[in-house]
């Protein structure tokens, strides 16, 4: 196992800590705003028109107008509403959404001040159960806000989406199982590693023959982050907005951002799992650069641009696909996607037993 | 002290399977012991404030949230111990999966706040002092039996310190207990589908209509 022995005071390593959480905090944060932007600007494009042009070159200072009006509109609480856990929800989600990050190794490890890793703020070897972890809770956001409202569009659409959340949170599971037994490790930087050899060949998604398990993930991960075709929870045809209806101003910001954090996790993790995390699609076949800031920057490069190209394949599906009706959800989930991941599990231990 | 002792081993992430810090009785193994002892007593009051608020609330969604912070705290309690997979299937399965399922039955059936009843009169005398007299037998029990061995804070379970035990635990599972894991498997499978088949008993006879209608 991977026991990182380093050799720093406790003042600095606690130091250290907090600079690393909150610097991709803000990170992190400004990921979200401008995943908002992308997203507005390539459903634009799909559709024939602009999307936001007018704030900076390119509407580039849009997602800071978009701040300034949430944080400026008015703050309203409906009076029926179940105050303690009206206010608890929005914290609960956009909390879930941004804790994950925690254990995502986003650059080489072993690069900082005295064998510190600067590109990743824990090293756990359970770190993918941690995501799965920390996702699940995350429908509690959801399922209270709908709840506590005390409007029945509200209640039906937490009530959508707890069932939805339920019942994709297993095949999504299940899909990870293959990566995980080709590894023989939950730890994130050690699934990375055994992909990085050969770049795209080796990435669990190529060679690795897991692009059943990409396929079900992926599908998985679109229900799980209550995106487009599985928005049901939200579907403002029927449900006038869902959980957050009774939401205004930041709360509901909070809300809007948990679910961007939500596609950025995920994209970190199909990344990580799927498509080689920080190593680049070259491997071992172009030499590590001589430069020290070279060595360190060109990981962050390769992963950003990975997740960068799956949020876009988020938004292009989002474009393109209708929304699923609740029954044909279900049975996709439960009747299709459930037996297809267990049939790749499977596969996988058959194939490693027989190697 | 000069500051040179400062510079000891500080293990990173698998810290909570090393049995450095103990060894180590200098500052840091000091302040290592007892931040695990600070922990422990912060997620030992959240746990049992939990479980109190749990009863005393008379919301039903308000007891389970409450139950979702008991066993969140039960989580750190186990990976203070060293049990990591055991502290993450615990958050994973029963404050992520069953209290999901907890909050939504509460949500879906709707059920307001409930009236608090003052219960038989001899609840009150006798209750308390039964709840300490079991719970003493049991921790009795407990703390009596032999071979169970030795768990200290911040250790971790096994002697093996470099090795994850999410290894050794599936070594237990899927080779020596394999039989008794598998059994209680199917027992599980078989409690769900009768459970499937008790909730389809009436819509049974419709579906077989509409099967031989169809054909």
């Amino acid at each position: 196992m991977l026991l990182d022995e380093t050799h720093v005071t406790i003042l600095a390593f606690i130091l250290w800590s907090l600079l690393k959480v909150a610097v991709i905090t803000v990170v992190m944060l400004l990921g979200i705003a401008y995943t908002v932007l992308l997203e507005r600007k390539l459903v634009g494009r799909i559709q024939n028109r602009w999307g936001p042009s007018r704030v900076g070159p390119f509407g580039l200072l849009q997602p800071l107008v978009d701040a300034a009006k949430s944080f400026l509109k008015e703050d309203l609480i409906p009076t029926a509403v179940y105050r303690p856990l009206y206010l608890l929800a929005p914290i609960l989600s956009l909390g879930c959404a941004l804790i994950s990050i925690a254990v995502i190794p986003f650059g080489e490890p072993g690069i900082g001040p005295h064998g510190l890793d600067l590109f990743e703020i824990s090293n756990l070897n359970i770190g993918l159960l941690i995501i799965l972890g920390v996702t699940s809770m995350g429908v509690y956001g959801i399922a209270l806000a709908g709840w506590s409202s005390n409007n029945k569009y509200s209640l039906l659409g937490s009530l959508r989406s707890s069932a939805q959340l339920i019942s994709y949170e297993l095949a999504l599971g299940l899909s990870l199982v293959g990566v995980v037994l080709r590894a023989g490790s939950l730890n994130l930087r050690v699934i990375v590693e055994q992909q990085a050899t050969l770049g795209v060949a080796t990435w669990n998604l190529f060679g690795g023959f897991q692009f059943l398990a990409f396929f079900i993930y992926l599908m998985a991960a679109f229900a799980e982050t209550n995106r487009s075709p599985f928005d049901l929870p939200e579907a403002e045809s029927e449900l006038t907005g869902g959980y957050h209806t009774e939401y205004s101003s930041m709360k509901f910001a909070m809300f809007f951002m948990a679910e961007y954090g939500n596609m950025i996790n995920v994209g970190c993790v199909a990344t990580l799992l799927f498509l080689g995390g920080w190593t680049s699609p070259f491997g071992n076949l172009i030499e590590p650069p001589q430069n020290i800031f070279v060595h360190a920057l060109m990981p962050i490069f390769w992963f950003v641009l990975k997740v960068f190209c799956f949020l876009c394949l988020y938004v292009w599906v989002r474009g393109t696909l209708p929304r699923f009706r609740y029954d044909q959800l279900m049975n996709f989930g439960w009747r299709i996607l459930m037996p297809l991941a267990i049939l790749n599990i499977v596969g996988t231990s058959l194939w490693l037993a027989y190697r | 002290m000069h500051l040179g002792t400062w510079e000891t081993k500080l293990a990173g992430p698998d810290s909570l399977n090393s049995n450095r810090f103990t060894l180590i009785y200098n500052r840091e193994g000091f302040f290592f012991t007892s931040m695990h002892l600070i922990l422990f007593l912060l997620f030992a009051a959240f746990c049992l404030a939990g479980a109190v608020n749990l009863l005393l609330q008379t919301h039903p969604i308000n007891s389970s949230l409450s139950l979702i912070v008991v066993m969140t705290s039960l989580a750190v309690l186990y990976l203070l111990l060293g049990a990591e997979f055991l502290a993450i299937a615990q958050i994973i399965i029963y404050a992520g999966a069953v209290m999901v399922l907890f909050t939504f039955v509460v949500m879906l059936l709707n059920a307001g706040r409930e009236d608090r009843t003052l219960g038989s009169r001899a609840a009150r005398p006798i209750g308390l002092p039964a709840v300490v007299v079991i719970l003493g037998v049991i921790a009795t029990v407990i703390i009596r039996a032999q071979g169970l061995g030795a768990a200290h804070l911040g250790q971790g379970l096994t002697n093996a310190p470099n090795q994850s035990n999410l290894v050794l635990l599936s070594q237990i599972l899927f080779h020596e207990l394999l039989l008794p894991f598998e059994v209680t498997s199917v027992l599980i499978l078989i409690a769900i589908l009768g459970a499937v088949a008790l909730a389809r008993s009436d819509g049974s006879n419709a579906d077989a209509n509409e099967r031989t209608a169809a054909k």
